[in-house]
């Protein structure tokens, strides 16, 4: 049954979120992410003209798409779905090519290669996860913006969250179904 | 069309930073040698206590190793420094064990100083040339005349070097080029200081007022968990500030006060406070003296007035005050923390502490708790030589007496052997982790004094500007490869905390307590660290304060109990630790020194037309020049930028990511600097992020990124109450 496969989605308070980073470096210590590259960035977007004026804050991030374009570009099969999980994206590093099929066809620019030359970006901390651990992004972050779960179960931190408040998705109309949220 | 172009064109991506990527592509290094994201069942993954020095703050956490190589850091949870969550720098914190460009062994120069050229000496040799040189100062100058500026836990150390050696005159730039009119601030109106960390009880706020405190750009981690589970509960929050701040996008409010006029504003609030009879009454009968004159004092504060001065409405202000008396006493007017702006920098803390005082916020939950700290006995040691002369003796020293701590100028002016003549106050310096150069303006008079001096020693993990200056450098260790003294600094609950090494000392560097006792024995002052190593010193006084260093290794923190209220009781009969035992409203200690009783507002000099005032904070990934070549944290924000109203930037053409120059008042010009145009800013003055720009060749990373507001800051606004240095005193016109 489809619906016993764990839909992992990440809220991510934009009232709370300050901006300051710690998900971007505590991502690139706890996965060793090469230089240069990042899997978590900060996005800042500014509205209206002095002095009226607003800012959105938002952490960004692979989206683990429930219709992830790069799945479905990826001639060897590299990019897929977790097992037991209805979205949670994987990279088998040792299928990839490196051809970059994936990286053009992600709306998110969530996608890097790495000196090696496959393919990475996030992965909800998988290895955390499966431990029963918070990620890395999460755990670190100072605001406590940032809310990961199984939105597939209605009791979950994540639902009970997207039942209450206002939230959105970054580019819904893309089709790519994202379950990285934004409160609003 | 793509839609990546599209958003690129109107969100600005942060995170790993455009520069960064461009930089990169395909020749970044893999960082540690491993790839794998998960654990194999063969990963050996040990953690270590430790307590964090990216930034003043020392909050706890566990280095993690994984093979033996470094990992990650994360927040210790028992920590009420961080509550679990470091901040973008702790985070980092490997960035500086790992940098390459580290301090690798002890330096003697060989040629005149600030020219950079040295030689590689053992540590014998560093602390036989430093011994030497201190026993002819003492013979003819006087112990005495020796002098530190100290940044950073590993300083103690040296200061029972000193204290041993036979001076006292220790001085830290985070004084009066920063924090330090706060602490005299509240000092004068409560009979006591602010203190790190902040006492406030923010997470219990329900209104919070900054006053150019930007929470969020600055990352001390409670201070942003507290401020961030306010805001969560629906505390209203106040920002006033010319720029709009991270902390300004989560306010209700947002008044975009005029540059140099927030004491005319917070006169207004008093104002209304009063007027309005929205004070506390019972609270400010009970504990405060000087309401009277206050009230007198403040009469003509109206809003009607402060309204041309600071371009708040009149209706702003009073709904703002309003809702202040609304939540009070859990409303917290946030003392801030770099203070040092107009040189009136007390009286304008003053009037915030005063406003609290009104609001019933001091020693009430959601202001002001009362803090408490672990009592730590120290190892005994013998009675230290008696001064015949200290900092007090000194120019800034008596002219400056509310002054609580030494300030880092008076000690530079009594070096200058022009100025004082042929016998100057101070012959030696040691300067323990402490760019001066950047830390302090006018760093021509810094290298004049240095230029004096007839011993400059500098001690620090990285190559900085200052380290060109030394006579002998000592390479410390990062702290990650280092004991130092028990962390038991104030809080809601007394803790311990403890530091010890991760890691084995790279290079040929030494931990500080080694450096410092070593040196000791050189200069015949063994018996000032009586102990075998520091593993015994710590055990000592761990069990006297109820652990054991081994318990400490294994939880890292630890919580004791707390011997008094956390808050006043209501209606308890509190005396305050001032003259009068009361809140002093009006100062008779100001009034005595001649200074203004309750704070008076006094216009500040404005920019010609053409002219910007320059404004500086922080940012989130930095503290400051500290860490701007940390190999992960440059990736992250590799150089700052000046943010310009769109309305300045089309007046003089420029653009977005465009390199333009400063050029101020005095024709100092900056090194170049990309220019960010936002609206996030008032069209009268500019921001950049204090700290880049750095001069250092042997700071790969960082050299010539960016351009550092320091060096423009030639008009310092000295606060008269206690020798303060006021840094937004100059004005900026653009070279395009």
């Amino acid at each position: 049954m489809k619906t016993e496969n764990k839909k992992y989605a990440m809220v991510i308070d934009t009232k709370l979120c300050v901006g300051c980073g710690a998900c971007v470096a505590a991502c690139k210590t706890e996965n060793n992410v090469p230089d240069g590259r990042s899997r978590v960035w900060v996005a800042e977007e500014v509205s209206g003209t002095f002095p009226d004026i607003s800012m959105e804050i938002r952490s960004e991030r692979c989206n683990h798409c429930s219709s992830a374009p790069c799945v479905d570009s990826c001639p060897t099969g590299a990019s897929h779905y977790k097992k037991g999980t209805v979205n949670l994206v994987m990279v088998n590093e040792n299928r990839c090519t490196g051809c970059k099929a994936c990286m053009a066809a992600c709306p998110y620019d969530a996608r890097f290669t790495v000196p090696e030359g496959y393919v990475s970006k996030c992965t909800f901390c998988s290895h955390r996860i499966e431990k029963g651990d918070s990620p890395a992004c999460m755990a670190v972050c100072p605001a406590k913006a940032i809310h990961f779960g199984d939105i597939n179960n209605r009791e979950s931190d994540v639902s009970r969250l997207l039942r209450s408040r206002k939230s959105k998705t970054l580019l819904p109309e893309n089709g790519t179904e994202p379950n990285v949220y934004y409160l609003v | 069309m793509s839609t990546r172009i599209n958003r690129r064109d109107f969100i600005k991506i942060a995170g790993a930073g455009l520069g960064a990527l461009a930089v990169s592509g395909g020749v970044g290094k893999v960082v540690y040698g491993l790839m794998k994201n998960g654990l194999s069942s063969e990963d050996m993954i040990s953690r270590t206590s430790t307590y964090c020095e990216m930034c003043t703050f020392q909050c706890a956490g566990w280095a993690y190793t994984k093979n033996g190589m470094p990992w990650k850091i994360t927040g210790n949870e028992a920590d009420e420094h961080c509550y679990g969550r470091l901040c973008t720098k702790g985070t980092a914190g490997f960035g500086l064990y790992d940098d390459p460009d580290r301090l690798r062994t002890p330096l003697i120069r060989t040629s005149e100083r600030g020219k950079q050229v040295f030689k590689e000496a053992t540590w014998d040799e560093a602390f036989d040339y430093i011994a030497s040189k201190l026993g002819e100062i003492k013979e003819k100058h006087g112990a005495e005349s020796v002098a530190m500026f100290s940044h950073g836990s590993g300083g103690s150390w040296f200061k029972t070097l000193l204290k041993a050696y036979g001076t006292t005159s220790f001085v830290a730039p985070s004084y009066a080029n920063c924090r330090g009119p706060r602490e005299e601030a509240y000092m004068n109106t409560f009979g006591e200081a602010i203190d790190t960390p902040e006492r406030t009880d923010m997470k219990n706020s329900r209104c919070i007022v900054l006053i150019g405190s930007h929470i969020g750009e600055n990352t001390h981690s409670q201070q942003v968990n507290e401020f961030a589970e306010a805001v969560g509960k629906g505390a209203t929050v106040i920002v006033a500030d010319p720029r709009y701040s991270t902390a300004a996008s989560k306010a209700q409010y947002w008044l975009p006060v005029k540059p140099g006029t927030d004491l005319a504003l917070l006169l207004a609030w008093i104002n209304v406070i009063i007027t309005e009879e929205l004070y506390d009454k019972d609270y400010v009968k009970r504990y405060t003296t000087g309401f009277d004159e206050l009230k007198k004092a403040v009469k003509e504060n109206t809003p009607e007035w402060a309204y041309p001065i600071t371009t708040i409405k009149p209706e702003v202000i009073r709904d703002t005050a309003r809702e202040m008396a609304k939540n009070a006493p859990a409303t917290l007017i946030h003392p801030g923390r770099h203070n040092v702006w107009y040189g009136d920098d007390t009286q304008r803390v003053r009037a915030g502490a005063i406003l609290n005082a009104l609001l019933g916020s001091w020693g009430r939950k959601g202001g002001f708790y009362m803090p408490e700290k672990a009592e730590m006995p120290e190892y005994p040691v013998p009675e230290f030589p008696k001064n015949k002369k200290s900092y007090k003796d000194t120019d800034a020293g008596m002219n400056y007496p509310l002054a609580n701590l030494a300030i880092s100028s008076g000690v530079c002016d009594a070096t200058v052997h022009s100025v004082i003549g042929g016998d100057a106050f101070y012959e030696g310096w040691f300067i323990y982790g402490s760019n001066i150069l950047k830390a302090m303006p006018q760093k021509e008079k810094t290298i004049k004094a240095l230029q004096d001096l007839s011993l400059v020693v500098v001690i620090d993990v990285l190559p900085t500007e200052i380290t060109g200056w030394a006579d002998v450098v000592l390479p410390d260790t990062s702290y990650l490869e280092r004991y130092d003294d028990i962390r038991h600094s104030q809080g809601r609950t007394p803790q311990l905390a403890l530091r010890s090494p991760a890691f084995e000392p790279r290079y040929n560097s030494k931990p500080a307590w080694w450096i410092a006792k070593e040196l000791g024995k050189k200069m015949g002052l063994e018996k000032y660290f009586p102990w075998n190593d520091i593993e015994e010193y710590l055990d000592f006084k761990l069990k006297k304060a109820g652990s054991s260093l081994e318990e400490m290794k294994k939880i890292g923190v630890k919580n004791l109990e707390r011997t008094t209220p956390l808050y006043i009781g209501k209606g308890e009969n509190y005396k305050f630790p001032t003259d009068s035992g009361k809140i002093e409203l009006y100062s008779k200690a100001l009034k005595n020194f001649g200074f203004d009783p309750v704070p008076v507002f006094t216009k500040h000099e404005e920019p010609d037309s053409g002219y910007y005032r320059l404004l500086y904070g922080r940012s989130p990934s930095h503290s400051f020049a500290r860490t701007i070549n940390n190999p992960i944290l440059s990736q992250l924000d590799p150089e700052n930028e000046v943010w310009i109203n769109p309305e300045v930037a089309k007046e003089w053409g420029i653009k977005s990511g465009q390199f333009i120059k400063l050029e101020n008042q005095d024709n100092i010009i900056s090194a170049r600097v990309r220019a960010k145009v936002t609206e996030r800013i008032r069209p009268d003055c500019v921001y950049m992020v204090h700290g880049f720009g750095s001069t250092q060749k042997k700071l790969k990373k960082a050299y010539g990124k960016g351009a550092d507001d320091q060096e423009l800051m030639t008009r310092v606004l000295v606060d008269p109450i206690m020798g303060g240095q006021g840094m937004h005193g100059n004005f900026v016109t653009f070279k395009v």
